[in-house]
């Protein structure tokens, strides 16, 4: 693969503070919680990025406010920012991205997965690359690629399930 | 000498470097043991050994001594000559030279040097030996980790045991343990060698001569480390933390005063250093050689650490207002940051050891100076940029501490300070009798200055702490310069913090807390130091109390004064001041008096808050607040029950829930109350007594209900010869009713006569409170309590109870728990034992006369019913059969709990009614009920309830604080009895409804049994529980009972013991969780279901992947459940179980 680190120096920034959410004591045991922006952070934030043991949270690839919902839509866009322009590792990305929000997510969702824009040099064709879902399902059928997949997808040490 | 092959055997096992490590640990135990056993002695062992020893194959020796060396130190406590301990430990001390084999050498050495006195020791001259060998030939830092500290600590232990050997070794080791410490990164050798040096130190002081070179050296060395900084991260498996190295660095850097040329710069250098970590290294290390250099080292660097000190404590980021912590008026000023507190901390005792010097710096310091100078521009609050705030803050907290530390210098600080403070204010020396008065009239003139007040409240505390602390000791000179300031200005402080707080809308939150925290500084100095005049101690409480009872709007100002009021309270009681006690009386009276005052038109939640916290505040107080409650509720039920006008209903309850919550928990932990709670029952039930005809509407209910509830716990609480006392009364009330027939001289003898129950009750609200109440009496006594007229009582509960009122069936079930026995010959002051009461409750015949079968009364009648044949259904009227059934259940609870063998015949009847020739056989009697609410409502299913009643712990009664008699492990019994029984039935039940109702009544007995019991007939029981809960999921009625069901399932599975049986069972068991998954009624039991299914994915791949599909299918349809935390749940199940395919 990949002889030399595309970016070998990223910056690492410092990951948010969970927030946790006040449960009140007495829940109404049939009040729906709609799914939200930070239930979707939540399931993404502890991907690792393909190339360092960071997380796409660490790197900044993927923020709270680049994700947009809309639950009652079933609708989902995720925008992410590669650490450098020319990142070959883009699609890794936004393969996993779109993995992870697959397993997680109600089939009834449609998901969007979106590189900033002015965040990376063929923009265009990786979002076509992201969303087109044969390619996907093809990608998908690459055992190599599939492993890379699980292997950012694997829940790192603190998190274990 | 099968004995010596045997020992060559295992020596050689030992030696050979290609046998695995357990062999190797077996052999060395097998040689230990024999030598623990005297059946080889050591000379038999080195002998034997001696060609390993000697080998020139380094390999082979280096295992051979390592052998010996080992051996030696499982022998510790076994006694050796000493000639053996001679010539063993020379041979050791000459083979440290061997660096090929030297590990074996190194522990040999030390377990022989840790020996202690008794079984045998290392002479003095070894011990050289050892020494000299050491410096000679080790270099300790060319070693392996565990090699060096090893050595570290035989080092060490030389140090400890054979401190003579080491005078004589002189100069020559300190260099040996520089060479040795120099360099060296491991923190567990690095731990080691920091307490070489301080023993070092400490031991020999003198050793290294005076000649500054060599401390210098060593010091060099040691201030390398300075602050300690770990890289380690935190998960990695280093057993020694930053805060023990750093700690052991710190005791070597102050083993001697000759450091401290050499400490004291550094540690000054480190503190301007920006990590944090450094400031609070150096901070500690600082204030610890304070202690341990002595007053003439640290003079010299006075100048330097104050000023260091003092820029520590400027530029921390606290301001004022951050530490006016609402929660508690005391928080001023003291929540710092660490590093000023650390500051403070090393500052304290500076001044403690040289006070004269420090406070002159402190005096005579221009920063501190320059605020005061400038005073008068810090006039209010919100006017003060940020940084002047943390130069007033910083000021305060140096001036707190000065004072703080010693009287003398308190008497400094305020000769310097608080004078300008004095002027600020524009305070003058007031006689405290002139113009007090609380309305502030006669205030200070416009704003009091903010910084001038916010310091002398810093001050003031500081000297009230000082005091407080010191008048335990007692030894004081009475009027020290501070006092007496303080005497002659404290009424006019006082006026100037009353005009702070009390200046309407416009006053700020930090305002309203510097006046609040002064009046309670004020308030709570010791008397034999500042005599506080009484009228300025009642003026002060009056103007608190004004602001309770006035500025409730504002709900912080409230806050403050009434936890300012509480902590004088608390204060008053703690040490005992009288004088003080009788003006706070004073004011308990007063916020008492509020209660009732109709004219306060404050909210009656914050006058309960209000009373019930100063009462709490002292044992005192509560008995004047309590009968203010008592009194209060009293007047609230008699206007409840005379007139039927209530006022607002949620005072009465919110007054009787302050009542239970808060007051009473608080009276159960003090002694002397029990007269007050025993009068207040009584008055009630007098209250009662007198009032024949209640006009109170049914929609009062709750009042009556926290009522009872009070009542109940009142009663729970009192002695027993009060609850006689009330008994009596409650029985009197009970039996002058016109429900009660059965007066001892009306019926006699009452066996005869049997119980009626064909008329119709007809219960007004006062009866029924009347019952409910006497019933809650019965529920909350002691068992010796004793009863007026038990037979009589016995009867009232049963014909009640076949009635349908509940609480005389739980009244009964108490009684039947508590009473005494004949069999265990308990004491009893009761005349009726347990046997005879049992006797009344299952043997009185019972008539009734319904359209469907008459009887007629008396005992020779076949016709007649005892309580078993009611529940069994021999009366055709079905509402009666169920109120008999859920009787039995608490008479039955009441008998299990106090594990009584009777319980058998409950449940014999209960199972009986399970095989009722048809469960349904009533139905033609409700005839448009369709058929399924029939089969809820269903006598079966009652039976079956009984058992939850039974094994469920009841907040109501028959519980610790209601005085049952409890036997251990009853729970765990009673399961082990009837689960065998259940079980039988279940398998031999005919229809599927019955073994439904056989399976719920099982499955509330499993539910409460705890985990343990259950889990060990986890292969019996885990059909029953998967039918149990598939039969709970059709509807939402037993939501808990489930959720607990569910639960011991997944402690079933996950326990290892019964995997076996979970795999057998896996395919149902996840048909069963699969289901749970998507049971609507409860989110607990979805999150259960899918962490039970995670539990199953790590089951044999065979015996789990044909059912991965049907997982996955229910996986995915949780991840749209409507709670989150289910999704997430079922995120994490869905990866288990789709990994399956790739693992």
């Amino acid at each position: 693969m990949v002889s030399e680190l595309i970016n070998a120096n990223p910056v690492v920034y410092e990951k948010k503070e969970r927030r946790v959410r006040s449960t009140p004591s007495c829940v109404d045991e049939y009040a729906a919680e709609p799914i939200d922006q930070l239930e979707i952070f939540d399931h993404l934030r502890d991907i690792k990025d393909p190339e360092h043991p960071y997380s796409l949270e660490e790197l900044k690839v993927i923020t709270e406010d680049a994700i947009e919902v809309d639950d009652s839509n079933s609708y989902v866009r995720v925008t992410f920012t590669p650490t450098v322009e020319h990142c070959s590792m883009a699609t890794i990305i936004g393969l996993c991205l779109r993995v992870k929000l697959m397993r997680s997510l109600p089939s009834r969702y449609k998901v969007d997965i979106r590189i900033a824009p002015g965040s990376h040099a063929t923009e265009a064709a990786v979002n076509k690359q992201l969303n087109d879902k044969e390619r996907v399902a093809a990608a998908l059928e690459n055992p190599n690629l599939v492993d890379m997949v699980d292997e950012c997808l694997a829940p790192s040490n603190g998190f274990a399930g | 000498m099968a004995e010596l092959s045997e020992l060559t055997r295992h020596i050689e096992s030992y030696v050979d470097a290609s046998r695995s490590p357990s062999e190797q640990v077996a052999s060395l135990r097998a040689i230990t043991s024999l030598l623990n056993k005297d059946l080889l002695s050591i000379e038999i062992l080195v002998r034997e050994m001696g060609l390993y020893l000697t080998n020139t194959d380094s390999v082979i020796r280096c295992r051979g001594i390592l052998l010996l060396a080992e051996v030696l130190d499982s022998l510790s406590s076994k006694p050796l000559e000493t000639s053996t301990i001679h010539s063993l430990i020379i041979f050791f001390a000459d083979r440290l030279a061997d660096w090929k084999a030297l590990r074996g050498a190194l522990v040999g050495c030390l377990a022989l040097i840790r020996r202690t006195d008794g079984v045998g020791m290392v002479t003095i001259s070894d011990a050289m030996a050892v020494m000299k060998s050491y410096v000679q030939n080790l270099h300790v830092q060319s070693l392996a980790q565990h090699d060096r500290k090893l050595c570290f600590e035989l080092l060490e232990c030389l140090l400890e045991n054979y401190p003579d050997a080491f005078v004589s070794a002189g100069t020559e080791i300190f260099y040996a343990i520089c060479e040795a410490v120099d360099y060296e990164k491991d923190p567990q050798c690095l731990l080691v060698a920091f307490h070489i040096v301080e023993l070092a130190m400490r031991q020999f002081p003198d050793l290294c001569g005076p000649s500054d070179g060599s401390v210098g050296e060593i010091f060099d060395i040691l201030g390398r480390y300075f602050p300690i900084h770990f890289t380690h991260a935190k998960g990695q498996d280093v057993d020694v933390t930053r805060d023990e190295l750093s700690r052991a660095l710190m005791f070597a850097f102050t083993s001697t005063p000759l450091f401290e040329p050499f400490a004291i710069p550094l540690l000054l250098e480190k503190l301007s250093s920006s990590l944090p970590l450094a400031k609070i290294d150096s901070l500690k290390c600082l204030s610890h050689c304070t202690l341990k250099y002595g007053t003439d080292r640290m003079e010299k660097h006075a100048m330097a650490i104050w000023s260091s000190l003092r820029n520590i404590v400027f530029s921390s980021s606290q301001e004022p207002l951050l530490c006016f912590d609402s929660e508690s008026v005391d928080g001023v000023g003291f929540s710092d940051d660490e590093i000023a507190k650390e500051a403070l901390t090393v500052l304290e005792k500076l001044v403690m050891q040289n006070s004269v010097l420090f406070l002159n710096l402190i005096v005579n310091d221009e920063d501190i100076n320059l605020i005061f100078n400038n005073i008068n521009s810090y006039k209010s609050f919100s006017n003060i940029s940020l940084q002047s705030k943390q130069k007033i803050h910083g000021v305060g907290c140096i001036l707190a501490t000065a004072a703080r530390s010693t009287i003398s210098s308190c008497n400094r600080i305020f000769e310097s300070f608080f004078p300008c403070l004095i002027n600020t204010l524009g305070l003058s020396i007031l006689n405290p009798s002139d113009n007090m008065s609380p309305s502030g009239k006669h205030a200070v003139s416009g704003t009091p200055n903010f910084g001038a007040l916010y310091l002398s409240v810093i001050l003031l505390e500081a000297c009230r702490d000082l005091t407080v602390g010191s008048a335990q000791g007692a030894s004081f000179p009475a009027h020290e310069t501070f006092c007496c300031m303080l005497e002659s200005f404290s009424a006019s402080l006082a006026r100037a913090f009353i005009s702070n707080v009390g200046r309407g809308n416009e006053t700020s939150i930090a305002d309203v807390i510097l006046g609040v925290k002064g009046l309670q500084i004020l308030a709570t100095f010791p008397g034999s130091f500042l005599p506080i005049p009484e009228s300025l101690l009642e003026y002060i409480l009056t103007a608190l109390l004004s602001i309770i009872a006035e500025n409730f709007q504002s709900t912080l100002s409230w806050n403050l004064a009434l936890k300012a009021l509480v902590n004088i309270g608390l204060y008053i009681e703690k040490y005992h001041e009288s004088k003080k006690e009788i003006s706070y009386m004073v004011v308990v009276e007063k916020i008492g008096s509020l209660l009732t005052a109709a004219e306060c038109v404050m909210p009656y939640s914050r006058k309960l808050e209000a009373i019930s916290e100063v009462g709490m505040s002292g044992r005192n107080y509560m008995l004047k607040v309590v009968p203010r409650l008592e009194e209060a509720i009293f007047t609230n039920l008699s206007d409840l029950f005379e007139n039927g006008d209530t006022g607002p209903v949620d005072n009465t309850v919110q007054l009787l829930e302050c009542y239970t919550n808060k007051v009473l928990p608080w009276i159960n932990n003090s002694e002397g109350f029990d007269e007050v709670l025993h009068l207040f029952v009584i008055n009630i039930w007098n209250q009662i007594e007198c009032c024949k005809h209640f006009s109170i509407r049914t929609e009062e209910e709750d009042i009556l209900e926290a009522t009872i509830k009070t009542i109940k716990f009142v009663i729970s609480n009192c002695s027993e010869t009060s609850q006689n006392v009330i008994v009596q009364k409650a029985y009197a009330v009970v039996s002058s009713c016109h429900f009660f027939s059965w007066n001892e001289s009306v019926v006699n003898p009452i066996e005869m006569r049997g119980l009626d129950i064909s008329h119709k009750l007809k219960l007004s609200i006062r009866d029924r409170l009347v019952l409910s109440l006497f019933s809650s009496v019965i529920m909350a006594i002691h068992p010796q309590t004793r009863l007026p007229d038990v037979r009589a009582t016995l009867w009232l509960f049963m014909e009640l109870l076949l009635k349908g009122h509940v609480p005389s069936a739980q009244a009964l079930g108490s009684m039947v728990n508590k009473f005494g026995s004949k069999s265990n010959g308990q004491s009893t002051l009761n005349d009726c034992l347990l046997e005879e009461a049992m006797d009344i409750i299952f043997n009185t015949s019972i008539s009734h006369a319904d359209s469907a079968f008459r009887i007629s009364t008396g005992i020779e009648d076949k016709g007649t019913m005892t309580l078993k044949d009611l529940c069994l259904g021999a009366s055709n009227n079905r509402q009666l059969q169920i109120n008999a059934i859920v009787g039995l259940a608490w008479i039955g609870k009441g008998l299990l709990m106090r594990g009584h063998e009777k319980v058998k015949d409950i449940v014999m009847i209960l199972l009986e009614c399970f095989s009722l020739k048809d469960g349904r056989h009533f139905r033609q009697d409700s005839g448009q009920e369709n058929c399924e609410q029939d089969v809820s409502s269903s006598v079966m299913t009652y039976a079956a309830d009984a058992f939850h009643i039974m094994m469920s712990d009841s907040e109501v009664c028959l519980s610790r604080r209601y005085h049952a008699n409890i036997r251990p492990l009853y729970k765990q019994r009673f399961f082990s009895t009837m689960m065998p029984i259940l079980q039988a039935l279940i398998i031999k039940s005919d229809s599927l409804f019955k073994r439904s109702i056989l399976c719920r009544a099982l499955a509330y007995i499993m539910s409460e049994t705890p985990l343990v019991a259950v889990q060990g007939e986890a292969k019996k029981l885990t059909p029953v529980l998967l039918d149990a809960l598939l039969m709970f999921s059709k509807d939402n009625q037993d939501k808990d009972t489930m959720y607990s069901l569910l639960l011991l399932l997944s402690g079933i599975l996950t326990d290892k013991s019964s995997q076996e049986d979970v795999i057998e069972n896996a395919h149902i068991i996840i048909n069963c969780l699969t289901r749970m998954v998507s049971y609507p009624h409860m989110m607990l039991v979805r999150e259960t279901a899918l962490q039970c299914l995670v539990a199953m994915s790590v089951l044999p791949h065979s015996r789990i992947y044909p059912l991965r599909k049907q997982v996955l299918q229910a996986v995915s349809r949780a991840l749209d459940d409507p709670k989150r935390s289910v999704r997430l749940q079922a995120v994490t199940c869905r990866q288990a179980w789709l990994s399956l395919a790739t693992t």
